[in-house]
């Protein structure tokens, strides 16, 4: 059956004021076989593969985008954990030689950031997981386009209190280390992390991935708010059916962008993260899809059901379009990157406590949200501690990308700049929760794991 | 891998000349039309050409510019997209 012109015009529409896009590829790339107790010759072997990758990267990904019409805004590279790559070196400036070779191969290539600085800790760390993460406030303070995570629980292994404890205090150095905490927006902590996660900060090419691999995350929720919105009053049974329809399309693209670029760079194709990730810009909100859905704000009762039904249709949509859906593929509501989420936050709708709730149907997590420079380390911990939780129980993805901002408290702004916003600072319970993750250990992982 | 057919999207208000200038654009880029659909849909004008451009004399990038500056000329948004991409969003 030929195309229609409506189905063509559909697809344009989408792209012109629907800000739909290809958000992020991201080449994964293996960096084991580069290990060398050496870490200046670790740092300069690393920083040679990735310009050389990545400056490969940029330049396909411009020449696909401009062949089939569909714009790629992010060009990022992720590697193997970088805790592991400096396992043999004893020298406690490994992490930072490496930091800054990584940050200068992403400058030299054109890559806008490269992730996986970071290290799994989720029963307990070696000696050069305590290095990377000590190196962490300076390593992520100092560099521009470096990211770093932790994964700190596993649904299979428990989770590592001590870890997060410690982790508390770095937040805080590392939100002194550059300008308005913007070091702590370049680091997510993790419960099951996944290992092909093209989105940033939490990106890292996983143990489990051929020599490279490339990742691809949509951007949609332009598309599914337009959608949504030219249905006011259908039931929620047709909405789900009409989201799904849409995300089958957008996935469809995305996949074909995929196998496209992979080919070009002769890699793997890895996975598309059918994610829904908002911008700043007008329209592309994940809040504004659910305002339309009918909650008058973000926050509202009835969010949860909402988000539940988005995510739900989301990953249907996206699973019939595509065998190699992967990485986070939820529904991103970061505070400070979506203009619904920051107007929900400034109205009073939407505080700390229900975002927690809403992220228990959503993959993604706690996201890029600011809180006052006072809080204190045990408080960030607690925060953490509480969304991992809902991650280790539900067997599912959750993360925390928190900024405390020096000098501000509850109800002040803070500017990121770029794709990562501009945040309202929100209010922190008061209450303490030091003596619990004083305690430290480990919570045991739930008993659903023992189904062997 | 340059784009075997695209469609080329051309929107906005109705005038004397869209069609003549686009098929003549294309004609000199070496461009085969194949197809075209035409309607006024909420008073807006929309086209979509689909083109055979395996013989173009320049690169769909280039081809876009062109349609682009044409485009912008006639105070038109004018689109260049891959069948490809049109039809993995549109068929199954």
């Amino acid at each position: 059956m030929p195309i229609g012109l409506e189905e063509v015009f559909e697809t344009a529409e989408m792209i012109l004021f629907e800000n739909y896009d290809i958000r992020a590829v991201t080449l994964g790339v293996n960096l084991k076989d580069l290990v060398h107790p050496d870490p200046h010759r670790l740092a300069q072997a690393a920083n040679q593969r990735l310009s050389k990758l990545g400056s490969r990267l940029a330049a396909e990904a411009q020449a696909v985008s401009e062949s089939l019409g569909v714009p790629i805004v992010n060009k990022r590279l992720s590697i193997t954990p970088a805790a592991w790559l400096i396992e043999p070196c004893p020298d406690k400036e490994a992490p930072l030689i490496l930091a800054q070779a990584l940050d200068e191969a992403a400058q030299k290539a054109g890559i806008d950031f490269v992730g996986g600085f970071g290290a799994w800790v989720q029963k307990g760390a070696t000696k050069a997981d305590r290095r990377l993460m000590e190196s962490l406030p300076q390593a992520l303070g100092s560099t521009q386009r470096l990211c770093g995570f932790l994964n700190l629980a596993t649904t299979r292994a428990g989770m590592n209190l001590d870890a997060i404890a410690r982790l508390g205090e770095l937040l805080l150095e590392m939100s002194s280390a550059a300008p308005r905490g913007i070091a702590c927006a370049k680091f997510v902590a993790f419960a099951n992390a996944p290992e092909d996660n093209p989105f940033m900060a939490g990106a890292f090419h996983g143990p489990g991935e051929a020599d490279a691999a490339l990742n691809v995350g949509i951007s949609g929720p332009g598309v599914v708010r337009g959608v949504v919105e030219r249905h006011p009053d259908c039931d929620l049974t047709m909405l789900s059916e009409i989201i799904r329809r849409t995300v089958f399309k957008i996935t469809r693209a995305g996949e074909l962008v995929g196998r496209e670029l992979a080919s070009r760079l002769g890699v793997e194709f890895g996975v598309v993260d059918i994610s829904l990730a908002p911008t700043t810009a007008i329209g592309d909100s994940v809040g504004r899809i659910l305002q339309a859905m009918g909650l008058e704000q973000v926050g509202a009762p009835g969010t949860t059901a909402a988000l539940a039904l988005l995510i739900d249709a989301v990953k249907k949509g996206g699973s019939m379009a595509s065998g190699r859906v992967g990485g986070l593929s939820g529904t991103f509501i970061p505070v400070s990157e979506d203009l619904g989420m920051i107007e929900a936050v400034e109205c009073g709708a939407l505080g700390l406590e229900k975002l927690e709730a809403m992220t228990a149907v959503c993959s993604v997590g706690l996201d890029m949200f600011a809180v006052p420079g006072d809080t204190p380390s045990h408080a960030l911990a607690a925060i953490i501690a509480d969304e991992l939780a809902i991650g280790m129980v539900n067997h599912k993805t959750t993360g925390v990308r928190v900024v405390p901002v020096p000098g501000l408290t509850a109800g002040d702004s803070v500017d990121f700049g770029g794709l990562l916003g501009r945040a309202p600072v929100m209010k922190v319970n008061p209450f303490s929760g030091e003596r619990f993750i004083r305690r430290g250990g480990c919570l045991p992982a739930p008993l659903s794991a023992l189904r062997n | 891998m340059p784009a075997e057919r695209v469609f080329v999207v051309v929107l906005g208000a109705d005038q004397k000349g869209i069609i003549a200038r686009t098929s003549t654009l294309l004609y000199e880029k070496g461009a085969n039309i194949e197809d075209v659909q035409q309607k006024i849909m909420d008073g807006t004008f929309v086209m979509t050409l689909l083109a055979d451009v395996s013989d173009c004399n320049c690169d769909t990038a280039g081809l876009r510019d062109s349609l682009e500056d044409l485009g912008a000329q006639m105070g038109l948004t004018v689109m260049v997209q891959a069948e490809s991409v049109i039809k993995a969003m549109q068929r199954v």
